[in-house]
């Protein structure tokens, strides 16, 4: 059914620390593809490099190396004045609702600005479609002439979604858009976001830490650790046989809701490496409880592996 | 009764231009010996202002108005303050959210637990240092002797968080309050930070007050929960009983929001609505304008507080008269 | 636009929870109002001399007294109000229009960085009154040299100020969400960095201006202010020093204008500061 509508090919992005020549290796060559109208989550605790990856989707950071592609257009390649054309096609929804939106532009002007910059309608017209956005995502049309400190988190989230979706994109960005919002409220923008995914056929690329949320929105899931991708699969895939230990610990983690269904724990043992000096071999090497000689010594690479049928990938050694 | 901290019809208001907010209003719940009591809630509820009051640290424009909290046998809000600084990281310990804003930076993480020691016993140095490189072995920190010297900042979070448990633990507390202990922590880590805490909680029978918003780590470690909202609590039961059958309209629509590993659905069921304004509180059972089951009689007055079960109370006219939702 | 409809709620919020700050900005209105209906409010013309009445008391006719002149003190205080105000005003303005556009420039584009801020920094390496003093001995006496000599003064100061905010709100979500939306570089520094830089602006300008005021009274005071017989507070006094034992007047009167003045500037700052700091973000 679908094509491919964004595709990420060996995705590096280095830091360079300031006053050494050390580099933070933030994102260390991923390949990823996300098809049209699903929703890719993208886990992983702090430090993986996944909000680094949605910057770098966006080219709100540039790449160190690789290649993105958006329908075909070459993101990196493009020069600054093309690629501002282009950006009504993918749009993104930050973390922090009390940040993300510019505190001195009215709730108008803030989902109006958008449009001014990418399409050619009257004034009139734009108002009518701001009219139509607030209803969309659960504001009233009063709210147009109000500052964003004057709302709640759940409705500046809200503002900042029906921002996004101003100007009619293909693909969006959500980083971690509900974790810093209670949990009702959480329920209701999910909710929201699945249904204008339905209305607009929309693809999004799902960013949390939250592994439970993320099961929720996703059709297939991409986990990641210090940089790289360590297991790709659809969600019931992932869930249901995970393969890589960090994914298995990481599952087992999530404190369970039912008191009596305490799951075993995979203990992990340890905190994340840095990011700067990098493990040898496998990066999850220091923490795994199944390391073997030649996961320390030789780096695993992603691939695929057939399981019932399903597209399935992991880099692991340990996985046949 | 054996509760080692009672707390009765305590109310902290906040007076500030725009109006009192009342964080904590009649807010009654215990803390047996060596249990573990989670306080549940979304921001706004009063689950922090609560233990802040306990602690007697709610500055200006934050007052606690009215009740008692007694803590071996005596009335905290009574005390003078030179004897409430006594038993402040002594007898009652507190962890906060944040590892990286609770320890001052300039200063050694060993040398800052071994201050908390010296400032109420009186021990040689020596022998604090002895006891903070103990407590760091107690919570997993390796390399201990090396560790101490160490500033904050040369921590991850995790580990920073195991130090403040160390410091808390350092006088050896009979009630530790630990406020979104592992908010700010990784999934992987905070299991461990959890482990630990229950740990603790074995090896030196202290009790333990548990502040989140996740029911998740409640259910990973709580013996007994209390539910909070609006300054109120809702709901009190052991940890089994909550869980599998919540009785009060916002704990049972706190579980139905929550997406669960356990089950697949399409579609998750808010609360409808969004909490009201501290300043605008509605007339009755605050949580009305959001509950599926509100009654005539919810608009007047405030709930009761029923035991529906033995150790299972709820607030709630639903259950007036052995009613059920 | 939409601010204009909000800004006597403002005011009003304003005056009520800083009282403080509300006499201040009494006394600026006050002496803003003086300053722009100096011909219509002075009894005399601030230049006509009476010499046999020079150093006269205050009287029913001349209600703050006359200078050595004999020319109407109130005359000319009020017409140096005038002189005082202009050339502070359009001093800090010069300063901070080119201030902030060059701070925001140089924070912005880290290659305009350096060269700009350092050049920055030679400026404010002088001491203020060094820098007007040279920039009027190179450009002659007359009011606006007055003006640009102060003015450059503070260009450096505005510079400063602006290029620390923009680099913090160039870090923020908000601006990185306005790339995202595809906003152009002007743009993002017109809309999203500049409003959010206004408070701060707004304080350090009313903060300044008493000192601008001085600064003109003090080159005035040197004698290489604006050139006599222009009736300014700073000439004023200096020419007030010889006659200050047989008529003191003639020093106390301007004197206090300049003190109330510089006061109702500095009050109002300081409130608006306070103002504005944190309350900001509930307003």
């Amino acid at each position: 059914m679908s094509e491919r509508l964004l595709e990420i090919r060996g995705l590096v992005k280095h830091f360079a620390v300031e006053g050494t020549r050390e580099m933070v290796h933030a994102v260390d060559g991923v390949d990823l593809g996300v098809m049209k109208g699903e929703t890719l989550g993208l886990v992983g605790e702090s430090g993986c490099g996944k909000t680094t990856v949605g910057r770098l989707v966006l080219r709100l950071l540039d790449p160190t190396a690789g290649e993105l592609l958006l329908d075909g257009h070459d993101l990196v390649r493009l020069p600054r004045k093309e690629l501002r054309r282009l950006r009504f096609r993918m749009q993104i929804v930050f973390q922090d609702p009390f940040s993300s939106l510019n505190p001195r532009m009215t709730v108008q002007t803030l989902l109006t600005r958008p449009m001014e910059i990418h399409l050619t309608l009257s004034a009139v017209a734009r108002q009518a479609r701001l009219e139509e956005l607030l209803e969309k995502v659960g504001l009233r049309g009063e709210h147009r002439s109000r500052y964003p400190h004057e709302f709640s988190g759940g409705q500046r989230q809200r503002i900042a979604i029906a921002r996004a979706l101003s100007v009619n994109p293909d693909f969006i960005v959500l980083d971690e858009p509900t974790s810093a919002l209670d949990v009702s409220v959480q329920a209701q923008i999910l909710n929201l976001l699945k249904q204008l995914q339905r209305d607009h056929g929309l693809t999004y690329l799902f960013i949390s830490h939250n592994l439970s949320v993320v099961r929720h929105m996703s059709d297939r899931i991409a986990v990641m650790y210090l940089g790289q991708l360590v297991e790709v699969a659809s969600r019931d895939a992932l869930f249901t046989a995970p393969l890589h230990p960090y994914t298995r610990a990481l599952i087992s983690a999530i404190p369970a809701l039912t008191p009596r269904g305490r799951r075993e724990r995979i203990r992990l043992t340890g905190d994340v490496p840095s990011a700067i000096r990098v493990p040898s071999g496998c990066r999850f090497h220091t923490r795994c409880p199944f390391a073997s000689d030649r996961c320390r010594s030789e780096a695993p690479t992603l691939r695929q592996v057939a399981v019932g049928g399903e597209a399935h990938q992991v880099s692991c050694h340990l996985v046949p | 009764m054996g509760a080692l901290l009672e707390v009765r019809n305590l109310r902290t208001h906040f007076f500030s231009r725009a109006g009192v907010v009342r964080a904590v209003d009649d807010v009654s719940f215990s803390l047996g010996r060596g249990e573990i009591l989670g306080l549940v809630g979304e921001s706004g509820c009063g689950k922090s202002v609560s233990s802040l009051s306990i602690m007697r640290l709610v500055d200006r424009p934050g007052r606690i108005v009215a009740g008692e909290i007694l803590f071996e046998e005596r009335d905290l809000l009574q005390l003078a303050k030179e004897e409430m600084r006594r038993l402040r990281g002594s007898r009652l310990a507190m962890i906060f959210q944040e590892p990286t804003s609770s320890m001052n930076p300039v200063f050694t993480t060993g040398s800052q637990i071994a201050e908390a020691i010296l400032v109420h016993e009186r021990v040689s140095r020596k022998a604090a240092r002895e006891r903070v490189l103990r407590l760091m072995q107690l919570v997993g920190i390796p390399d201990p002797e090396r560790r101490f010297r160490q500033f904050p900042h040369q921590f991850s979070g995790g580990m920073l968080q195991r130090m403040m448990v160390a410091m808390a633990l350092a006088c050896n507390p009979s009630v530790l309050i630990a406020d979104e202990p592992v908010t700010a922590l990784d999934v992987t880590i905070q299991a461990q930070i959890l482990d630990l805490i229950k740990e603790l909680r074995d090896r030196t029978g202290a009790s333990i007050l548990l502040i989140t918003h996740d029911m998740g780590v409640v259910a990973e470690t709580c013996d007994r929960v209390a539910v909070m909202y609006l300054g109120k609590i809702v709901e009190t039961a052991a940890l089994e009983p909550l869980f599998e059958a919540p009785r009060h309209p916002y704990t049972v629509g706190l579980f139905a929001s929550i997406p669960r590993l356990e089950e697949t659905v399409e579609w998750l069921q808010p609360i409808p609505g969004t909490v009201p304004s501290p300043l605008d509180l509605p007339a009755g059972c605050r949580f009305r304008n959001r509950c599926p089951h509100a009654l005539p009689i919810c608009a007047e007055a405030e709930p009761p507080t029923l035991e529906v079960a033995p150790g299972h109370r709820v607030a709630c006219f639903l259950y007036e008269a052995g009613g059920r939702a | 636009m939409k601010l204009l409809r909000r800004l006597p709620r403002i005011v009003w919020a304003f005056a009520r929870d800083y009282k403080l700050g509300a006499v201040g900005g009494a006394l600026v209105l006050l002496f803003l109002a003086v300053a722009l209906l100096a011909p219509q409010l002075a009894p005399y013309d601030p230049d006509t001399i009476s010499l046999r009445e020079s150093l006269a008391g205050p009287s029913p006719r001349h209600l703050l007294g006359q200078d050595n002149q004999g020319r109407d003190l109130l005359s000319r205080i009020i017409f140096g109000a005038r002189m005082s105000l202009y050339i502070s005003m359009s001093a800090i303005g010069m300063g901070a229009l080119f201030g902030v556009v060059l701070g925001m420039l140089a924070a912005y584009y880290r290659r305009l960085d350096m060269p700009i801020m350092r050049l920055m920094d030679v400026v404010l390496a002088f001491p203020g009154i060094i820098v007007a003093l040279t920039t009027i001995a190179i450009l002659g006496r007359s009011v606006n040299n007055v003006v640009i000599a102060i003015g450059i003064y503070h260009i450096p100061q505005f510079a400063r100020l602006v290029h620390g905010l923009t680099l913090s709100i160039k870090e923020t979500i908000f601006v990185e969400g306005a790339v995202a939306s595809g906003e152009s570089d002007c743009s993002i520094l017109t809309r999203y960095i500049l409003p959010n830089c206004l408070a701060p602006i707004i304080v350090q300008t009313s903060l300044l201006i008493p000192g601008a005021i001085m600064t003109a009274a003090t080159l005035s005071f040197l004698g290489l202010g604006v050139p006599p017989p222009t009736a300014e507070w700073g000439s004023m006094l200096q020419n007030s020093l010889q006659w200050a034992q047989m008529a003191p007047h003639v020093m106390i009167m301007p004197g206090l204008a300049l003190m109330l003045a510089v006061f109702g500037f500095n009050v109002l700052g300081d409130e608006l500061r306070d103002a504005m700091d944190p309350r900001l973000k509930k307003r």
